[in-house]
């Protein structure tokens, strides 16, 4: 166990410095970052502004000082705001953060139930009804549900405000949309996990042995069905980030994934790759904690 | 009898004919699923929308004109049956627009699946049979892949490159790819020691054939139907870029683009972002019905 953790970890920083690369790479291919910064300004001014930022050196030179400073959550001036690009992206994080995961906390809490339901009663009208909704949700573009939402909530009935994040009711219609976009995908793992399991010998066993219904889902077939539900959420994880880029910038939420939508309109690199990189991070995070519960919960690996 | 020395075209020819056997019973248990029947039918209308885009379009999709903007649908009061879906804030006429905006989604959709195809399929089959260093260096990198978000990146890469319909194929195309080279990377690690690769081998057949002809076709199967749930992905990623104000960066109408435009103007005239948003939702709704049928229709398990 020891060495597969020690595996985990290498490959966690592995991934990191592939994090940096790509981040590196994307103001690499943007072309000129002086002629972005000061479009009009004489060759000789250029000079010095490309020699204090470091990009007359070679490239290998560059990326490892980006990677240094990087990692101390440096990621340069915005070009617009006069302000560290780093701080703005860690102001909006709060909130991209709270938003996905109350999305999070919603696609489990329909997908669960409902999942489980649609495995043990297979065939049943709930489960028809679970199917075609897990088809129309994968296929719904989120910004679509996001303004399907505002026409109903906002414009119809006027109940709920259609964008910011100052009330908790401006938090209803985001999470919703978000939730909308993850909960078919895990419902259907959800239920597919549960088919797997759930006619296996052990658990007609248990059934044989008078153990109720109900403890036989939720103790026999459930725990064994977890696993690759655990490893599903990490790489959901990724997936809803995306996810509340577009959510925020349907309902104008100020979160990272607007922010980001907004300095690629401005061509304000550093604020996109300080984005872009903590955001890639919390996905790593999340994936090495996830497969870290994986090796804990899996007695396969654990008792080896 | 020297049988061993004869070659067998007889062998091939069998393999052959069950190879279209099975695709024509593919498609029979395609086209019986009433869901997917409907899929088919809804994809072949999108298609020939999108070929034939400037001859059934009613309008020019960029006439814009003030005096009809804001024209219903049909079926409201203040419709006009020359413009059944209705006309935006400039007065283009949205069925138009809608239908010259399947081409780019589909345009995208196809291109970026087989730019993925191209890159997942040769390095898996690398990964899954050279082995060693190579294998650990492609597998990271799609390690790495995994863990951004695919939207974020590509939209920092077309924002990057400058937006442009090349851009978005590519950018899609290079995201996408790490599910092919898992599966084939997985079949090759399966069936490179098996009797049959054995035996090509002792034929005297070269590596680059052994790999194409006798593993590659294995995977046949459990790459159609990824790719075609892939364009779904791709046409709903495309719109996201589109919406989010990276697209094609032409003055071309998009679905994607259509819809944010038309979300400013929702509270007036709800048609605007409906409308476009409806057709990406039933044109990736259809392909995904039909990649799932396909998933049933083609895994020999379940018959």
């Amino acid at each position: 166990m020891t060495a597969l953790l020690i595996r985990r970890l290498v490959r966690v920083v592995v991934v990191c410095v592939g994090v940096s690369l790509v981040t590196f790479l994307i103001l690499q291919v943007s072309g000129d970052p002086v002629s972005l910064i000061m479009p009009e300004a004489p060759e000789a001014d250029r000079a010095v502004l490309r020699k204090a930022l470091g990009l007359d050196q070679p490239l290998a030179v560059q990326f490892v000082r980006f990677v240094a400073s990087s990692v101390r959550g440096d990621f340069g001036q915005s070009f617009f705001h006069r302000e560290p690009a780093a701080k703005l992206v860690l102001e909006r994080m709060p909130t991209t953060l709270t938003l996905t995961l109350l999305a999070m906390v919603l696609a489990t809490a329909v997908a669960l139930p409902v999942g489980i339901v649609s495995a043990v009663r297979r065939n049943s009208a709930l489960d028809h009804v679970a199917t075609v909704t897990v088809f129309l949700g994968q296929s719904m573009p989120a910004f679509l549900t996001g303004i399907m939402l505002i026409l109903l909530f906002g414009v119809y009935w006027r109940v709920l405000p259609v964008s910011g994040w100052a009330t908790w009711t401006s938090a209803v219609l985001p999470t919703i949309t978000l939730g909308t976009f993850s909960a078919p995908l895990l419902l259907r793992i959800v239920r597919s996990s549960m088919l797997e399991v759930i006619n296996l010998d052990y658990v007609r066993t248990a059934r044989a042995k008078g153990v109720t219904e109900w403890l036989v889902i939720c103790r026999h077939a459930l725990r064994n069905a977890a696993l690759p539900l655990v490893t599903v959420a990490g790489l959901q994880f990724g997936l809803l980030l995306g996810g509340a880029v577009i959510t925020e910038s349907v309902f104008a939420v100020p979160g990272v994934g607007r922010l980001i939508v907004g300095a690629i309109r401005q061509l304000d690199f550093p604020v996109v790759q300080a984005g872009v990189f903590m955001l890639a991070m919390i996905v790593v995070a999340v994936n090495f904690a996830v497969d870290l519960l994986y090796i804990f919960l899996n007695p396969q690996i654990r008792l080896r | 009898m020297a049988v061993g020395t004869l070659p067998r075209p007889d062998l091939v020819d069998t393999r052959r004919a069950t190879g279209a056997r099975e695709g024509s019973r593919a498609w029979r248990k395609l086209v019986r699923n009433p869901s997917a029947l409907a899929g088919t039918l809804i994809l072949l209308v999108v298609i020939g929308a999108a070929v034939a885009a400037p001859h059934v379009a009613p309008h020019d999709p960029a006439r814009q004109s003030l005096v009809r903007r804001f024209t219903p649908p049909v079926w409201e009061k203040g419709g006009n049956p020359a413009y059944p879906l209705g006309t935006d804030q400039v007065g283009r006429d949205i069925l138009s627009r809608l239908i010259h905006g399947a081409r780019i989604s589909l345009a995208v959709g196809v291109a970026a699946v087989v730019v993925s195809l191209l890159v997942g399929v040769s390095l898996g089959l690398l990964s899954g049979f050279v082995g060693g260093r190579i294998d650990t260096v492609i597998m990271t990198v799609v390690d790495v892949t995994l863990s951004f978000p695919g939207l974020l990146l590509a939209l920092a890469f077309v924002a990057a490159l400058g937006p442009s319909v090349l851009t978005i194929i590519l950018v899609l195309g290079l995201t996408g790819w790490e599910r092919y080279a898992r599966v084939v990377r997985a079949e090759v690690l399966a069936l490179r020691e098996k009797d049959f690769v054995e035996a090509a081998r002792a034929m005297g057949i070269g590596t680059p054939r052994i790999l194409c002809r006798h593993l590659l076709p294995n995977t046949f199967s459990s790459i159609i139907v990824l790719s075609t749930l892939q364009v779904a992905q791709a046409i709903l990623q495309e719109s996201a870029l589109s919406f989010l104000g990276v697209g094609s960066g032409s003055a071309y109408p998009t679905w994607g683009q259509m819809t944010a435009l038309g979300r400013d103007f929702v509270t007036v005239a709800w048609w605007l972002p409906t409308f476009p948003g409806l057709a990406i939702l039933l044109t990736v709704l259809s392909i995904n019905l039909v990649g799932d049928r396909l998933r049933d229709a083609l895994d020999p398990r379940a018959t």
